[in-house]
């Protein structure tokens, strides 16, 4: 591979780049699913190919192909030379990237069981296991189960002279069951909506989520919900549990603060964001008790924004989002943080596929645990409302206004969670929103949530990003508009 | 728009496509090692796209990119067990590795017995949707369309974003009974969006024949929406009756289409179950699907190699029909419409051409007839809030206008909508002729404009 992509580099030098680099990447994945007790989907795939970004005349240039032989990369780095050309017809200036220095490494995720190397009778006995008993329970009208593994190598190399090999491996998986009664589809999922919860680990990560367990529950409380009161309509009291939370950070943190947003290059499509340039290190973003960090590193944990070097070769970095509250720090590349005047990259170029350009994704955007106990908070909250599991999500183009849903809600009374509520939902403004936590769980349940669905740019690619977040509780939210019938 | 004439000196032209005869002998191959390695039936798709995509921001181009891949998908069927491996590695080698490993996941899985055998020879009305013009266009000819519409961004002290995209795809699929259909089309796409004063509009266009896309009219399009767009003023959320142009349409009745799947029902999952036959949309709604119509794209088969049948969903507010794949079909007696997803799936089948009939009446006379109102361009972050009730919740974008005494006269700041798609269905009291919409939610289809009574906006934002 090393060799292809060394070539890749130097015919495009010869054709006139000034900076060139190369991503060979070999992508298997294998998709397992249950649908009421019958075998849904049983597939395998894998994909290899080069992608290759040149920056030539001041403007760039990208181009991808799967012929991996010396003429087929060659005649691809060709093309990437002749679209920098003509990318530069219409450049608004010259491309300059900060610095960075060259690294040869290696690198692997770490795991404990290839999810790949289970026999796949073991996890298709799991998944039925799991799908007859949630079938059990009566009321229910539809059971779906899925496993999904998926192995990248990615070699990236660079006119700099990088050379860096990774091997990532991630597993999800998730349950569901659905009830139709009445004029009402209401739907359970463990642990999460989106296929459940995905992480860059092994099959250990099935493993532990037990999902014969949960069945039961996760079916008893889809058919309970149809004899649920309704979720009320009124300002008041949220805890948000820690996967909802989870995508409260993504849409409402994670996406505002790309810096390819900031500054227009997304208008036409993802959007732009409130968080303009002016408002970095001053921002009330939210209220003292919140930390966020930008965090690939494996330390934080094995995340699906985890890795050692980002797809433009920079290595993997925690940058602080919002400390006590203030707004302090943006996603980046190499282009954008010179553009704004920053030392260096923040290491947030990611690509779905060799046949994708790097663009700046999240990596693991994380709330940092408070110092509440669960019980505590709720022993705490004299009247309020707790909403679990993701049901629908939406927000505006510049990251102010949002809406969500969730699958359940309890109702919380004198320090205790009451009767379950059905169809809740809440919604505000970004900056209000967050500046109205006061409270936030320890890190004794503190997950690391895996989004597996983030799409963004043009082409579409679909990437994976990790939610750090604990239950946290908000005050005087609006809840309830979605369903409201005024 | 079309390509220049004379071919510029550039490597950047997209690599022609495989033959319909390549594609037939890879289908073939496959076909055979899979004989030879035991699979009591096999099928094989083939899908190859060679495409490019200019984008830009700020005025300027910034993303430029082109790809070129082709994959085989292969299927086998071993004693009533099926699973499917796909690779874009086409050596010998390893299609013979992906069909041990189809093998070997379908010999993994419980006897299914409803599995069906794969279908013989069929055949396909013929779709003419290859322009060699679109696939033709070269890197040079999308850089000058779009510093063009930068140059008119500036012009107007602008700033201009979008995208300039063109290509080619094929699909072919084959199995060991006989079974083969191919199908290739070309495609472009403009898409701008123009930036003034903190406010912002967009238009695009998208077909198969880039002689119908025109980047200078859609960019003076959304230059002249952008500046009327700036000093929107907040309006209180409540019931409107909208305006919505094609693409706001298209956006929302996009999320309806899973609903007419066959196996949606059986599966309880539908807005359409126990509503089949009775009168769900006003009078004036008659929605087929129709991948024959002539505003229409994709190809005339389905995931089995079945071809697709015209249907008619909704006549005059009813919904008639569903889409059946052979399987669903079997299951509920029915016949397949050629609807069906590539095997093995949980989700069985599903409409992807909608055409709505649509009316005569033109924006001009549905603004005009209209006292109170909102104009609205398009939508944003569309997601299903209620899935029986189908209420979807998501914002406006890129230009809300209030209409007073039949005039446009100012800008709105963008609302968040909650509203019941069956509901809106009911209460449309325009339609402008349908056209083919392209928004960013959906798909593309066949949708006219609708003035609709009554339409449910529960909160504002600050823009």
């Amino acid at each position: 591979m090393w060799e292809l992509a060394s070539h890749s580099l130097d015919i495009a030098k010869l054709r006139g780049a000034s900076y060139t680099d190369a991503r060979v990447m070999h992508l298997r994945q294998r998709d397992l699913t249950t649908k009421n007790g019958q075998v849904g989907t049983l597939a395998q795939s894998e994909s290899i190919g080069i992608g290759i970004r040149v920056l030539a005349h001041g403007a760039w240039g990208f181009a991808s192909t799967e012929r991996l032989t010396r003429e087929g990369v060659a005649a691809c780095a060709a093309q990437a030379v002749s679209i920098s050309k003509a990318s530069a017809l219409a450049k608004k200036s010259d491309a300059v990237m900060a610095p960075e220095r060259a690294y040869v490494d290696g690198w692997q995720s770490p795991f404990q069981k290839d999810p790949f190397e289970i026999p796949l009778e073991t996890q298709l006995a799991l998944l039925l296991k799991a799908d007859e008993e949630m079938r059990r329970v009566k009321g229910v009208t539809l059971t779906e189960t899925g496993l999904q593994f998926r192995k990248i190598d990615s070699w990236f190399a660079s006119s700099i002279g990088s050379r860096i090999h990774q091997r990532k491996v991630i597993s999800g998986c998730g349950i569901g069951a659905t009830s139709f009664q009445g004029d009402e589809i209401q739907k359970r999922s463990y642990p999460n909506s989106f296929g459940g919860q995905h992480a860059l680990q092994g099959y250990e990560v099935v493993e532990a989520l037990e999902i014969v367990k949960h069945a039961p529950r996760v079916a008893e409380e889809a058919a309970s919900l149809h004899g649920a009161a309704q979720c009320p309509e009124k300002r008041g009291t949220l805890i948000l549990g820690g996967s909802q939370l989870g995508l409260q950070i993504h849409e409402s943190i994670g996406h505002p603060i790309e810096l390819d947003r900031v500054l227009g290059q997304e208008a036409n499509f993802a959007g732009t964001s409130f968080l303009t340039l002016d408002q970095l290190n001053k921002l009330k973003y939210a209220s003292d008790i919140v930390n966020v960090v930008a965090d690939a590193r494996i330390a934080h944990g094995p995340g699906l924004g985890t890795f050692a070097y980002d797809d433009e070769g920079v290595p993997a970095q925690c940058t602080d989002i919002i400390k006590d509250g203030v707004f302090c720090g943006y996603l980046s590349n190499r282009e954008t943080a010179r553009l704004i005047g920053l030392n260096r990259s923040s290491g947030t170029m990611r690509t779905e596929s060799w046949n994708r350009l790097p663009i700046i994704r999240m990596t693991n955007i994380s709330l940092l645990p408070g110092t509440w106990g669960e019980a505590d908070l709720v022993a705490d909250t004299d009247d309020g409302i707790l909403m679990e599991t993701n049901r629908s999500w939406s927000i505006d183009d510049r990251r102010y206004q949002f809406q969500f849903s969730t699958e359940i809600g309890w109702e919380i009374k004198g320090g205790k969670k009451t009767r379950m509520l059905k169809n809740p939902s809440y919604s505000g403004i970004t900056t209000e929103f967050w500046n109205s936590c006061d409270a936030i769980c320890s890190r004794d349940s503190w997950v690391l949530w895996g989004t597996p669905n983030c799409g963004k740019g043009q082409p579409m690619q679909t990437m994976g990003t990790g939610h750090g977040a604990a239950p946290a509780r908000f005050r005087n939210i609006h809840i309830g508009a979605a369903f409201s019938k005024q | 728009m079309s390509p220049s004439r004379k071919k510029p000196p550039s490597e950047g032209t997209p690599v022609a496509l495989s033959s319909e005869r390549d594609l037939r002998g890879l289908i073939a191959a496959v076909v055979r090692l899979g004989k030879a390695a035991g699979a009591e039936e096999t099928e094989v798709h083939v899908d190859e796209g060679a495409e490019s995509l200019t984008r830009f921001a700020n005025n300027g181009i910034h993303q430029n990119v082109a790809e070129h891949g082709l994959t085989v998908s292969v299927r086998t069927i071993v004693d009533g067990r099926t699973a499917r491996v796909t690779t874009n590695r086409t050596d010998e080698d390893s299609l013979r590795a992906a069909i041990q490993s189809s093998l070997s996941l379908a010999a993994s899985q419980p006897k299914d017995s409803g599995l069906l055998p794969m279908p013989g020879k069929q055949r396909y009305r013929v779709v003419r949707r290859f322009v060699p013009q679109t696939a033709a266009l070269w890197p040079e000819d999308r850089a000058r369309a779009v510093k063009e519409a930068c140059d008119l961004a500036a012009k107007n002290g602008q700033v201009a974003a979008g995208i300039f995209s063109s290509g080619q795809t094929q699909s072919a699929v084959g199995n060991s009974h006989g079974l083969f259909a191919a199908y290739r089309q070309t495609q472009a796409e403009f898409s701008i969006t123009m930036q003034e004063s903190g406010a912002a509009s967009w238009a695009k266009g998208n077909a198969a024949n880039i002689r119908e896309i025109d980047p200078r009219a859609l960019a003076s399009r959304a230059s002249s929406k952008a500046h009327l767009a700036a000093n929107a003023k907040e309006l209180e959320p409540a019931h409107y009756t909208v305006i919505l142009e094609p693409a706001a349409v298209l956006d929302l009745v996009g999320f309806l289409f899973y609903d007419f799947a066959a196996t949606a029902l059986e599966d309880k999952r539908s807005c359409l179950n126990d509503r089949m036959g009775k009168k769900l949309f006003g009078g004036n709604i008659d929605i087929s699907d129709d991948v024959y119509h002539p505003l229409q794209m994709g190809a005339p088969f389905d995931g089995e190699g079945m071809p697709r049948q015209r249907v008619p969903l909704v006549e005059r507010g009813v919904p008639r029909n569903l889409v059946y794949s052979r399987a669903s079909a079997k299951r509920a007696k029915k016949k397949a419409t050629g609807h069906g997803f590539a095997l093995p799936n949980e989700y069985g089948e599903a409409p992807m051409n909608l055409v709505f009939a649509g009316g005569k009446s033109s924006m001009k006379e549905m603004i005009a007839s209209t006292g109170q109102g909102l104009l609205v361009t398009r939508l944003w972050y569309i997601r299903e809030v209620d899935p029986y009730e189908k209420v979807l919740t998501g914002m406006t974008r890129d230009g809300l206008f209030r209409v007073e005494s039949g005039k446009v006269t100012s800008a709105v700041k963008n609302f968040r909508f909650n509203q019941s798609i069956l509901e809106m269905l009911g209460n449309v009291e325009m339609m402008g002729p349908a056209v083919r919409a392209t928004g960013e939610e959906a798909f593309e289809m066949v949708v006219p404009a609708m003035k609709v009574r009554n339409f449910r906006f529960t909160e504002v934002t600050k823009f």
